[in-house]
């Protein structure tokens, strides 16, 4: 998929995509943090005949309910792709030796060959979090491994 | 006496710009038009002249010319301008030589000379940036395929500007051929010192201007644009390109918070300026070149319509979308103002200030009306392609 990105001097970026359908969909990123979801008109390509106007918040939302149930979808297919693998989720405790801590200080894949791919907060998704990300009481770490290494990370996570 | 006086007329002419320029939101056109007219009425023989306020609006007005262009550069930064420049130099240059002559043409065939066909030229070339970028987002345009060539357009049009703007300045001022020569390459060179010094260091100025306190930052913009300006005008350059360099310098968050600041203020006197341009105009010299105008604007929409759809066309735009290009760039508006303005205090032809003036009123009104009313036809077309 080929994402073509637009300078519109004095208003913003443009960028736009063609799905495999053949709609043509597009964002403009005003300069004052503005987004506009636009549509295409199917007999005119040229023309943007839907353009919905975002504030932050509203970007923020509509990222979140295309993007969330994308990463728990691609968790699924690679379970089918490899043999032997497993994804976990696991609740992080208030009494957690890693409540409030950086994530690296648990030091997972070292540990236990397993990786930590994504991180659950309330309604956000943080994919591929860094190591020096701060868990949380009530986070739910996704970690993908053999079904051991999983397990072993519970126990980290747990008990230190 | 005098300031009670002046302080009635000034808040005369204000309130009743304001009563219309709600009444242009209503019905959906650029409010220039109007306070043109505004500016026709206050003026000698029109229908109520002002008595003592003219000295302040003429002082307005120029501050107006400052602060229109000082907000126009603040759009771009150096960066947006040079690649546009690389871009599209081709559809520039089509739409610089088919849209300037049509004004040049008229002027050479009226026989008032080289000077007032290059100002003339001016009054036809420039597509109005306010009014064109208005017309995209009021239509909903802005998303279209066709809006960055349009854009792109109006960017080189407005560099253009840069460099026509002295070169204006210098013809006005009568100088001898050597002089004048000399001038235009002051002129040139300031012009491409400023630009270089705006992209490499551009930074340097930002850190100077730079201030979290609104007022201080207002000041300096101000006052910064204000001492180029006068400097730009001691050198014959122009005091508007000046201000416009001074914008284009400055960019990112600054621009953006400057623009905030500055945009209230250049409101009140642009829209100054427009009446202090109908004011120098008498009304009545409007009759005899009133067809003279149709006529030259019907011919420049025509040409708008072919640097459109010729600058689209090489984008790989479909026929409906060079169409809408084509229409987004005929409004006229404040340039042409600004150009016919230092032509007409100059002295070049006592008809040209009445046929600007008729010229920028019939496309300015009825450009954004166009785009209104074709959006239907085009869509239309596009269905049956």
């Amino acid at each position: 998929m080929e994402i073509e990105q637009t300078a519109l001097p004095g208003i913003g970026l443009k960028h736009e995509f063609t799905t495999r359908s053949g709609r043509r969909v597009g964002v403009i990123s005003h300069r004052t943090g503005r987004r506009d979801l636009i549509i295409y008109d199917v007999s005119d390509p040229d023309r943007a005949c839907e353009s919905v106007k975002l504030n932050d918040e509203e970007a923020d939302a509509l990222v979140e309910l295309l993007g969330a149930p994308r990463i728990v979808q691609r968790l699924n297919d690679l379970h089918r792709e490899v043999e032997g693998l497993v994804s976990l989720q696991l609740a992080i405790a208030d009494g957690s030796p890693y409540a409030g801590r950086p994530m690296g200080d648990a030091r997972v894949r070292t540990r236990t060959g397993a990786s930590i791919v994504a991180i659950v907060r309330g309604a956000q998704v943080i994919a591929s979090p860094t190591p020096d990300f701060t868990l949380a009481g009530d986070d739910v770490v996704v970690v993908v491994g053999s079904p051991e290494s999983t397990s072993a990370v519970a126990e980290i996570l747990a008990h230190g | 006496m005098h300031t009670a006086i002046l302080f009635l007329e000034l808040g005369g002419v204000l309130l009743g710009l304001g009563v219309l320029g709600a009444l242009a939101l209503r019905v959906g056109i650029s409010p220039i038009p109007l306070y043109l007219l505004a500016g026709l009425a206050f003026g000698q023989g029109g229908i109520l002249p002002l008595a003592t306020s003219e000295e302040f609006i003429a002082v307005g007005a120029e501050l107006g010319v400052i602060l229109l262009l000082l907000t126009l550069g603040l759009e771009y930064n150096a960066d947006e301008l040079v690649s546009s420049l690389r871009s599209n130099a081709r559809g520039g240059i089509v739409d610089l030589v088919l849209n300037a002559a049509p004004g040049a043409i008229a002027a050479l065939l009226l026989g008032w000379g080289p000077v007032a066909a290059v100002a003339m030229a001016g009054v036809t070339y420039a597509t109005s940036s306010g009014i064109t970028a208005k017309v995209l987002s009021d239509l909903g345009w802005i998303g279209n395929r066709e809006t960055p060539v349009v854009l792109s357009l109006l960017v080189f049009e407005d560099l253009t500007m840069a460099l026509y703007l002295p070169i204006l300045t210098a013809l006005l001022a009568g100088l001898t051929l050597l002089s004048g020569a000399v001038t235009v390459a002051i002129a040139l060179a300031t012009v491409s010192v400023v630009l270089l010094v705006a992209l490499r260091f551009g930074r340097f100025i930002e850190a100077f201007v730079a201030s979290p306190n609104s007022e201080v930052l207002l000041l300096k913009v101000v006052g910064l644009a204000l001492l180029v300006a006068g400097l730009a005008q001691q050198l014959q350059v122009s005091a508007a390109v000046g201000a416009f360099l001074v914008g284009i310098a400055l960019s990112g968050e600054l621009a953006e918070d400057a623009r905030a600041l500055l945009s209230p203020l250049r409101d009140l006197f642009a829209a100054v300026f427009f009446v202090f341009f109908g004011l120098q105009t008498d009304p009545g010299a409007i009759p005899p070149v009133a067809a003279l105008a149709a006529g030259l604007a019907l011919i420049s929409m025509i040409t708008k319509l072919l640097t459109g759809a010729y600058a689209a066309r090489r984008a790989g735009i479909g026929k409906a979308g060079r169409a809408r290009a084509g229409i987004a760039l005929i409004p006229r508006g404040e340039f042409n103002i600004v150009i016919a303005g230092l032509a007409v205090g100059a002295g070049v032809h006592p008809d040209l200030g009445p046929l600007a003036a008729t010229y920028v009123l019939i496309l300015a009104a009825f450009g954004p009306l166009a785009a209104r009313l074709m959006q239907p036809l085009i869509t239309s077309i596009a269905k049956r392609a």
